[in-house]
């Protein structure tokens, strides 16, 4: 099928984006990659009026060294987060994470800032965002704020975005000194994950200081795993504690059941992909 | 309607298109380049894929106003200009790495893009780098195959010869 009709703006910069995005209503919608967006247009699932293409806005693009904090460009392509050297130097478990997303091609258009703001539960960058306490940089018509990772993502699709405003960057802390991995379990090449986990640990000697767990498609929301951080605090990095701390992965969520897993594998799959996940960023 | 202004296998384009165009449809349905096909409704398949700015990307997962500044190529530009095939299309020729051939001009197009990220991949990187494409007919083997043996020969020809081989080479040489 083909979308429906719609209007087209292509902004240079993030206040004209805010400003055509305002002008176009309630049904205005912004355009990042397409990569979710256009599927949904095809199938009319959307039926936007307008669409506001923030392809053209350079601001918004690239990745900036901001002291203890990477600054990530919301229109930066997964392509070239996987290129970055400074992701690939300070937020591994990023360029880890997309590196499994969907396919080169849909990773040659699809955007880091689109993947966060589509709050796809299903979707790998908004548990890493989650593990890493990243903050998002919104623009809107009254101006600028940040929301943490904690407040971002609401529900199914669902992001704090209000629809007048833009996911301009996300600044993510540098995690010096700490282990992280990103477990991701599916059928088939360029699916989408069963279940995922992202994990960053922090050590001295042979104990765990701190732990930050989040899960992929185990709710309607990407989810911290509580349980597990907190088994996990003054816990010897051994095999043993890695599995007992696991088996708190699934408490509290809300796994689905659907053609591809039940909700009882769904669980199944937390607690093994974390125990895995746990040794791997802790190095044992 | 918008006004787009394109290049596609070397020749530049100016239209005016509906916003809601995908990419696949103006270039089949308006300037007739009907090497570039549609295999599914999901952006699953990669039968569609063409390079954008050098890199590879699913046609109908693109509007056409997207591509407006851009340069395309499809299946149809990367034969030598006396019609000599590109190493890609003449190793899956060479190698039976088709049979009903529906999915053949996205896999070519992505066997491209990869071979220029990655002149030596391993049969590993290629079935990855491939993952974006859907064979129902193959079962890949002679699609891999395909790739590796193109690769070899890119890699002998820029060796032996940088000035013939250039014509070749790279995907953002063909766009010349
Ligand atoms: C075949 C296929 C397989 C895939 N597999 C995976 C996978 O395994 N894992 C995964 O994580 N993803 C996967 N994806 C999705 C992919 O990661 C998309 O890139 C991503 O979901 C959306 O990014 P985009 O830039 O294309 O956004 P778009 O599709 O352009 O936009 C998506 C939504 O977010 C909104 N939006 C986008 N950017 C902003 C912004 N800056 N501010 C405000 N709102 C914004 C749009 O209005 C829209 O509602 C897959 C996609 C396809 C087609
Ligand atoms: S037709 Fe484009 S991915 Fe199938
Ligand atoms: S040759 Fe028939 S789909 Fe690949």
């Amino acid at each position: 099928m083909i979308p429906t009709a719609f209007d087209y703006s292509r902004p240079t910069g993030v206040d004209e984006a805010v400003h055509a995005l305002t002008d176009g209503g309630e049904d205005a919608k912004v355009l990042a990659g397409g990569q979710s967006l256009i599927p949904m247009l095809r199938l009319r699932f959307a039926a936007p009026s307008m669409l506001v293409d923030l392809g053209s806005v350079d601001e918004m693009r690239g990745v900036r060294d901001d002291g203890d904090a990477l600054v990530i460009g919301a229109m930066t392509t997964h392509a070239e987060v996987l290129d970055d050297p400074l992701i690939r130097a300070q937020a591994p478990l990023i360029a880890q994470a997309t590196a499994t997303v969907a396919d080169r091609q849909v990773r040659h258009m699809g955007t880091f800032g689109g993947s966060l703001a589509h709050a796809d539960p299903a979707g790998d960058m908004p548990s890493v965002a989650t593990a890493l306490d990243a903050t998002f940089e919104i623009a809107g018509p009254s101006g600028r704020r940040s929301v943490p990772a904690s407040e971002f993502f609401v529900d199914y699709l669902t992001s704090a975005l209000e629809p007048d405003e833009i996911l301009v960057s996300v600044r993510v802390p540098k995690l010096a000194g700490w282990g992280t991995h990103y477990e991701k379990f599916n059928r088939v090449a360029q699916a989408w994950a069963l279940v995922g986990v992202a994990v960053a640990i922090r050590r001295s000697n042979g104990t765990i200081d701190e732990a930050r767990v989040a899960l992929t498609n185990m709710s309607s929301t990407p989810v911290r795993a509580h349980g597990v951080e907190e088994a996990l605090v003054g816990a010897p990095a051994t095999d043993e504690s890695m599995a007992a701390a696991g088996q708190h992965a699934a408490e509290g969520t809300e796994p689905t059941s659907d053609v591809s897993a039940s909700a009882d594998y769904r669980t199944h799959l937390a607690t093994v992909l974390t125990r895995r996940a746990l040794g791997t960023a802790a190095g044992i | 309607m918008t006004h787009i202004s394109m290049t596609v296998d070397g020749v530049r384009y100016d239209d005016d298109v509906e916003p809601r165009t995908l990419l696949v449809h103006h270039l089949r349905d308006k300037l007739g380049k009907i090497g570039t096909v549609v295999g599914c409704d999901t952006s699953n398949c990669g039968a569609c894929t063409v390079l954008m700015g050098g890199n590879s990307v699913k046609s109908c997962t693109v509007l056409a106003v997207q591509a407006s500044g851009m340069d395309i190529t499809t299946v149809e530009g990367l034969a030598g200009r006396d019609g000599e095939m590109h190493p890609v299309q003449q190793a899956f020729h060479e190698t039976h790495a088709l049979q009903c051939g529906y999915c053949t001009p996205g896999m070519i197009m992505s066997a491209v893009d990869l071979l220029a990220e990655n002149p030596d991949p391993t049969d590993a990187e290629i079935r990855d780098g491939l993952e974006g494409n859907l064979c129902r007919c193959t079962g890949y083997q002679n699609i891999v195959k395909a790739v590796r043996e193109a690769g070899e020969t890119m890699r002998t020809a820029r060796h032996a010869t940088p000035e013939t081989a250039s014509a070749h080479a790279t995907r953002d040489e063909v766009t010349t």
